[in-house]
């Protein structure tokens, strides 16, 4: 079985820092991290592999640095990495990012799962997942909580919606997004550290994806960002201290005062 | 392809540094440089006093955008009913009409739902497509995919949106890559740009502390999905005439997918929907204490939320989970309950209409969200509230 997980290097925390000044984001100092919900489709995919054998893949799309990231992958436990970075794909938004991961996975090939997380924590759309499998033409199932089992090509899971789990049987192959339901992510050994070092990480280009350059980067990016800036939302609140007697009394005057009483 | 830059122009103000969002200026040998941190986003041509910073952009084969026509909403259904949210979604796209003036068509699939949907007349939409059919019954990406991609096909919108749920954000993504379109997940406000008709997506990113306005000039339809709870449910109409328009499954359907199983998540949370929240954090120290929240809750008519400390612990099921890695909520009350209130966290429920915050130590970063803000230990003051609310009839 051959098991492809697709992961992103992200800014660490939400904490975005602005120069009050300038209003330029700060970044410095900043460390980048694997995507966390990405840690949950890495260790599912090593999971697989222990519990149904097979290889296991991780790739990535982003600037150079972004190997580091492939390479923390492979300390967890995955066999090959592949990072993906041409300053072409730079400016992708969702509908290129998807489709620049999917030529890739085509050329890894014989796929049978791909796994991805459910969102990232600095873009958070969640439309990366779906996008993939549409342009390869597969079926998806999002917000996977468990994998079940895989029998022949038969794969059952369960996945989360807003008010139940669903179990869900679909044949291979698909593409899958999780939630961190689905296990605890795993500490890297140090064979694998070691290994993970050592290892060749191949950087695929534009040319080597095939397909149509203009549908990379900000070229086939439909979207386009016009403006951005940064938030804070702070509350005129009031805080209150005292008896606890008082405290309650103090609560239920807000509540009757909104009207939930 | 890029941002170019015209050294003769460039007096190195270095305003385009500052601007960049994404620190990708530099200055290297006396020179401004643009790494390969830069997102294209354009700000720094638009700060340049002295156009020394010009965006190049391939020439596109364009489509004919003028024959896209019509706001299109998505009206979701669970479980065989038209879900509220869809109404709210009537409403954004109500208040895209007043500027941009072309017809509110909502898009419904499910089974025995044809009566149904003349509420959505009843509350503003001109034409109501609707697939009235037993595929339908549960939800299924592909074959919702499949069914919303082949209607804009054929009558092809200016404008789709639709919640951005569990089953919007699941299966919208599919529909723009096969049309072929952009599309802006969990949007807090869309409107229409008065000189140039496109839809401006207003969303947030990291986890709300960096907003974006986005658009999508040259592909349509211009498609959105739309957090819960932003806009209103749409009001009854006086002058109720618009039409139903069925369709059928003229398409192929492939129906990969079986669903064998179903189960229920106790306390009903669908967090996203609930117009109270009653959230318990670390400071419940065990799960059973959950307990006293669920009275709360329940005696509140509301759901029950979690910070991700409840939820990692093992007291409480991730459904319940609200924040970055959870739900984003955005009830009328939230009443976080010893939650100290991570960024995290914050960003889940920061937007709540009214925060309430208990907690026993008086620097808590959750007060600084806080509409009132508690400093007491919630063992002693929510049974008393509990009492209280009981003593007045509960809700």
């Amino acid at each position: 079985m051959k098991i492809i997980v697709c992961i992103k290097q992200v800014p660490e925390g939400l904490d975005v820092k602005v120069d009050p000044e300038t209003k330029r984001i700060l970044r410095e100092g900043v460390k980048s991290i694997i995507n966390p919900y990405d840690l949950y489709a890495i260790e599912e995919g090593i999971r697989l592999k222990e519990r149904f054998g097979g290889e296991t893949w991780v790739i990535s799309m982003g600037p150079p640095q972004a190997e580091s990231a492939i390479r923390e992958a492979i300390s967890m436990g995955i066999d090959n990495g592949i990072l993906l970075s041409d300053r072409k794909f730079a400016g992708s938004d969702t509908l290129a990012t998807s489709y620049t991961l999917s030529l890739a996975i085509k050329k890894i090939g014989d796929f049978d799962i791909i796994i991805c997380g459910r969102e990232t924590l600095d873009g958070s759309t969640g439309q990366v997942g779906p996008g993939i499998a549409e342009h390869l033409g597969i079926t998806y199932i999002t917000y996977v909580s468990k994998i079940v089992d895989i029998k022949e090509n038969e794969f059952e899971c369960v996945r989360l919606m807003e008010d139940h789990y669903e179990v869900i049987k679909t044949k291979l192959p698909v593409l899958i997004t999780v939630t961190k339901e689905i296990n605890v992510p795993r500490i890297p050994s140090l064979k694998n550290m070691i290994r993970a070092k050592k290892i060749e990480i191949p950087i695929w280009k534009a040319e080597n994806l095939g397909g149509d350059e203009s549908l990379f980067g900000q070229d086939g990016s439909p979207t386009r960002v016009i403006d951005v800036w940064t938030q804070t939302i702070k509350k005129e609140g009031r805080k209150i201290e005292g008896e606890p007697e008082l405290l309650a009394e103090e609560i239920l005057n807000e509540l009757k005062k909104i009207g939930v009483l | 392809m890029g941002i170019k830059i015209i050294y003769e122009k460039c007096n190195l103000c270095k305003k385009c540094i500052e601007r960049c969002p994404f620190g990708a200026i530099e200055i290297k040998d006396n020179k401004i440089v643009i790494t390969e941190k830069c997102n294209l986003c354009g700000l720094c041509v638009k700060i340049c006093s002295e156009k020394a910073l010009i965006k190049e952009e391939k020439e596109k084969a364009v489509i004919n955008l003028s024959q896209y026509r019509g706001i299109w909403f998505f009206a979701e259904t669970r479980h065989g009913e038209i879900a509220p949210v869809s109404y709210e979604m009537l409403n954004a796209a109500k208040k895209l009409k007043v500027k941009l003036n072309e017809e509110i068509c909502g898009v419904c699939f499910g089974e025995n739902i044809k009566e149904k949907v003349k509420t959505l007349l009843k509350k503003g939409a001109n034409k109501v497509y609707v697939i009235d059919d037993a595929v339908f019954c549960e939800f299924k990406e592909e074959i919702y995919s499949k069914a919303m991609s082949y209607l804009i096909m054929k009558y092809k919108p200016n404008i789709v949106i639709a919640a951005a749920t569990m089953i919007g954000r699941s299966f919208i993504p599919s529909v723009a890559v096969k049309v072929k379109t952009g599309l802006t997940a969990d949007c807090t406000d869309v409107d229409i740009d008065e000189k140039t008709g496109l839809l401006i997506q207003t969303r947030p990113t990291f986890g709300g502390n960096l907003m974006a306005k986005i658009i999508c000039e040259k592909h349509r339809p211009q498609m959105a999905t739309i957090r819960p709870k932003i806009f209103e449910p749409a009001e009854d109409e006086e002058d109720v005439k618009g039409e139903i328009i069925e369709e059928k499954i003229e398409f192929e359907i492939e129906d990969r997918i079986n669903i064998c199983g179903r189960e229920k998540i106790e306390n009903v949370v669908d967090l996203q929907e609930a117009e109270i929240i009653v959230s318990g954090g670390r400071g419940l120290k065990d799960g059973k204490n959950f307990d006293i929240i669920k009275e709360l809750a329940d005696l509140l008519n509301g759901a029950v939320g979690a910070s991700r400390a409840a939820v990692d612990s093992g007291w409480i099921s991730y459904p319940h989970q609200v924040g970055q890695t959870g739900k984003t909520v955005k009830p009328k009350i939230y009443i976080a309950c010893g939650i100290s209130g991570a960024i995290q966290h914050l960003a889940g429920m920061q937007t709540s209409d009214y925060i309430i915050a208990i907690n026993k130590d008086p620097d808590a970063p959750i007060f600084k969200v806080a509409n009132l803000g508690v400093v007491g230990d919630l063992f002693e003051v929510i049974p008393i509230l509990i009492k209280k609310i009981k003593e007045q009839g509960g809700k």
